[in-house]
């Protein structure tokens, strides 16, 4: 940064205590981004040893409990340490405020506090791994986690016990802002549809996640105390676990998914110059898709031993969350239509998404039809599915997102060139990856498997091949992104001439955001598709320097 | 019959696995439909997608900015579309979901006890197998599975069922082999270190390949086994009819509708004898009292419960099969039986030792 420049948020004090005492949003979501950031390469290390591994199908890279220890560490750091944080509390913390023309959340000190908490359930959870690690898989399924895993159970149930808070803070702190600080003029119709995403992700933060938290409590109770809830030996039931377990662990898939479609509304509408098709629907979908998703967590157990009854009643609730989504993704698309489609980095992660979306939702309606789940459920379908939604879906549109208000948040550009190439080798590493094994599931080879049949290798070989490719798509967005810190254009504030407030301020926005409070005159995604119809396209970088 | 004669699983490499069970098909007959719909859709987005922003791409010479913010009409019409095809889906799938969970009457039963890491199987005839199934082909065979640990679950892909292991309580899962062979047996649900290694297989053999291996070296018959048991532990002297019966005949038991003491009736399946050994006084048969203590410290495990099990079973064959049958399967609609005690016992209730 050069003296020269205005003061912004980045520059407005060097000090170490600055940044760990800081209450700007702005500042807090850098906080995150960069505890996630590490959390997501703990859990891909994780990733790329049990993808070695699976290779071959004698078991002979790692030791069962070696094995064991690593998917489950994936799971649990990818879920509650990355997927969980991710668009929420770095795009959401950072944007939320500027989008509705407010000068910070409406409790600065409790997003920071969230971040406190976030950092001490990841020590836990780190030290719990370092200790020796857990082998219980993220689903801490009863009695096997209460009485017969001789792992730190406890220790690790404490990190996301403890992390719960943080997300629950976050989703008090949107909902109050979005409520009660948007500018003169923004009506909720007015809202950008990443807005009412986060909106309805928050909703489900709140009122979900303290079910897990008293749920670990309970297995807390049981292994540490010997309290019988679970474990049918002391008079408990295991299945009330998995229903508490899922009732929370359920939405919290729609937490890991909704903000990350309020990203691609955004991509879509500014890469295609055009108003988004249908925003009434796909508003209204992100709420119903929050309030179906506490309707259908027993879909998780047609196999459990619930009944046929329960079975067939959570089959057909399940069903209706296809609508919303099936919505969503035909309004995406209808948007598409008739508007100036340029393909710079963030909306190649945005297409990405509703391909691999549309696929990923696709197939949770196999997981929903009762017949067909009995024959996949716990078996590699199972996991190419949700990673479809998590990976193709979620991971895609967080950096899709990270490449579009990159700009505006650190005030420079990536380079263009390298941030398409890895977001195709992203994409073609993801299918080559995760598409094998929903051969794979219908096949049979259950999950969570150290050693399986031979005749699985040939599927699981191409598996961890796209998975090498996956993995190098993901370390090359961090060297450039890196390198473009110091040696990356200068954005100016508005460099993809979007129309959202965020972009009314400069880049990087300065510490309160807005020199006066903005008025919203009108609807969101005021785009003119023919202003650049005659331009040449695909202009490096997307537009000029401004400063 | 010697096991080496088993046949070897298919190892070779395949796409789609075999059917061999009669619901396999079923099963993929709605994969069939849910895999066209699927596909269907993804193309048409995928299409749509690569459309529009070639058409539409910055620079063309295209008219741009038709279609207005929303069209009702289009709305409407993607709401009732993926409405109307999952209800083809929840229907088609909960029927044939229905069809794997109802056993039908005549399957024979075969007790799985799962373990950390390792599957047991019970015949009645006396068969006793580890992590090795034999059945008859064309026959429905009902498995009674519980767990002495974790939950386990048990699933044969080339059957395409699949239903976990309690440690609480039985599960049911059933299937009609359609295919001689041999098929891979897994444990589907994460329990443990040797998850992995608790698989195994199921060989369908001919009937009469069958019928040679059941008449193979044998242990005892289960019931049999469960009677010396019964007989070990002292029960025959409150149970078995007599003079000195102070607690419910059990003859004709299994199946029944049990009048309990505090109102409603409970069916006497194989979760309600197992609870009334570990915690007689959680269901009490009306008219008489609790007075039997818990056999809990008595029985070592699972395997010794369903010899016990076997044997109160045993006791109701006596009756003609149809019967006991119908009673299962109309469990809400008949009557509410009590079989009538033997002739010459004295109502329990009366001048009852204190």
């Amino acid at each position: 940064m050069t003296a020269g420049l205005p003061r912004n948020y980045l520059n407005a004090s060097y000090s170490v205590w600055s940044w760990f005492f800081t209450t700007d949003h702005k500042r807090i979501a850098i906080l995150y981004m960069v505890s996630i950031t590490l959390m997501f390469f703990v859990g891909g290390a994780a990733a790329v040893l049990f993808r070695l591994e699976l290779m071959t199908p004698q078991g002979d890279l790692l030791i069962a409990e070696d094995y064991n220890k690593l998917f489950t560490l994936h799971g649990v750091v990818m879920v509650f340490f990355f997927l969980i944080p991710s668009v929420p509390a770095v795009l959401g913390n950072f944007l939320l405020p500027l989008m509705i023309g407010a000068r910070d959340l409406a409790f600065p000190k409790l997003n920071l506090a969230s971040w406190y908490i976030y950092m001490i359930g990841a020590l836990f959870t780190i030290v719990s791994i370092v200790a020796g690690g857990v082998d219980t898989g993220w689903t801490f399924y009863t009695p096997l986690s209460t009485t017969y895993s001789n792992t730190h159970v406890m220790l690790m149930a404490v990190g996301i016990f403890v992390v719960g808070f943080s997300s629950v803070l976050t989703g008090l702190n949107f909902i109050v802002t979005t409520h009660t600080m948007r500018a003169p003029g923004l009506t909720w119709f007015r809202l950008p549809l990443f807005v009412w995403a986060h909106y309805a992700t928050s909703i489900i933060m709140v009122l979900g996640t303290p079910v897990i938290s008293v749920t670990l409590l309970l297995v807390a109770l049981e292994r540490g105390l010997g309290i019988g809830i679970f474990d049918p030996g002391m008079g408990g039931d295991p299945l009330l676990f998995q229903h508490l377990f899922w009732f929370y662990s359920h939405p919290a898939v729609y937490i890991m998914i909704l903000p990350g479609m309020g990203v691609v509304s955004e991509l879509i509408t500014c890469f295609s110059r055009k108003h988004v098709f249908g925003y009434e629907f796909i508003a209204f979908s992100s709420l119903a898709i929050a309030i179906l998703g506490f309707l259908v967590w027993g879909h998780h157990m047609f196999v459990s031993g619930q009944s046929l009854f329960a079975g067939l009643v959570f089959s057909f609730l399940s069903m209706f969350v296809a609508i919303p989504s099936a919505v969503k993704v035909f309004n995406w698309t209808a948007t598409l239509r008739g508007g100036s489609i340029s393909l710079e980095t963030p909306m190649l992660y945005a297409l990405g998404f509703i391909g691999l979306f549309t696929l990923g939702g696709l197939t949770g309606l196999f997981l929903a039809t009762l017949a067909v789940d009995v024959h996949v459920h716990d078996t590699y379908f199972v996991i190419a599915h949700f990673h479809y939604i998590m990976v193709g879906g979620m991971v895609m549109a967080y950096l899709g997102g990270i490449h579009f208000w990159w700009p505006k948040i650190t005030g420079r550009m990536y380079p263009e060139w390298w941030g398409r190439v890895s977001a195709v080798l992203i994409f073609f590493g993801f299918n080559l990856t995760f598409f094998p094994q929903f051969v794979l599931g219908y096949l049979g080879m259950p999950r969570r498997y150290h050693a399986y049949a031979e005749e699985f290798q040939v599927l699981n070989v191409m598996s961890s091949a796209g998975a090498s490719i996956l993995g190098a798509g993901y370390l090359i967005p961090l060297a450039y992104l890196l390198w473009s810190l110091r040696h990356g254009r200068r954005a100016g504030p508005n460099p993809w001439d979007a129309v959202g407030l965020e972009w009314q301020t400069p880049s990087p926005p300065t510490t309160h955001n807005f020199e006066r409070p903005p008025v919203v005159p009108n609807r969101p995604y005021d785009y003119d598709p023919g202003e650049h119809a005659v331009s040449s396209p695909g202009t490096p970088s997307g537009a000029p320097e401004r400063i | 019959m010697p096991e080496t004669h088993d046949p070897p699983i298919d190892r070779s490499f395949r796409l789609f696995p075999e059917q061999a069970s009669s619901v396999a098909g079923e099963v993929d007959a709605v994969y069939f439909f849910l895999l066209a719909v699927a596909a269907f859709f993804t193309v048409l987005i995928f299409v749509l997608i690569v459309y529009f922003a070639l058409r539409y791409r910055r620079g063309a010479n295209v008219r741009r900015g038709h279609g207005g913010h929303t069209n009702y009409t289009l709305e409407v019409a993607w709401c009732l579309v993926p409405f109307g095809l999952t209800m083809v889906m929840f229907f088609w799938g909960a029927k044939v979901y229905y069809r794997i969970n109802l056993p039908p009457a005549e399957a024979a039963e075969v007790y799985v006890l799962a373990k950390q890491w390792m599957w047991k199987f019970q015949h009645p005839e006396g068969k006793r197998e580890i992590d090795r199934l034999h059945v008859p082909l064309g026959r429905p065979i009902r498995l009674k599975m519980i767990s002495e640990d974790a939950i386990h679950s048990f699933y044969v892909p080339a059957f395409r069922v699949k239903n976990d292991v309690l440690p609480s309580r039985y599960t049911t899962v059933w299937f009609e082999p359609t295919k001689p062979g041999a098929y891979h047996l897994f444990c589907a649900e994460y329990c443990g270190t040797g998850h992995s290694k608790m698989v195994g297989k199921v060989v369908v053999l001919r009937p009469a390949e069958y019928a040679d291996w059941l008449a193979g070296r044998t242990d005892e018959p289960l019931a049999e086994a469960g009677r010396r048991m019964f007989e070990g532990f002292g029960c025959h002297t409150c149970h078995d009819p007599g003079p000195s019966q102070r607690c419910p005949p059990l003859e004709g038991l299994y199946g029944s509708q049990v009048p309990l003491a505090e109102g409603g009736f409970v069916e006497a399946d194989e979760d309600y004898i197992r609870e009334s050994i570990l915690d007689p006084r959680a269901k009490v048969r009306a008219g008489y009292r609790p007075i039997m203590p818990t056999f809990e410290e008595q029985i070592d495990d699972e395997e010794q419960m369903i010899l016990l099990i076997e044997y109160i079973k045993s006791l109701s064959r006596q009756r003609p099969r149809g019967a006991q049958l119908r009673s299962m399967e109309n469990a809400d609609e008949a009557a509410p039986q009590d079989p009538l005690p033997p002739p010459g016992v004295r109502p329990p209730m009366d001048d009852m030792p204190e």
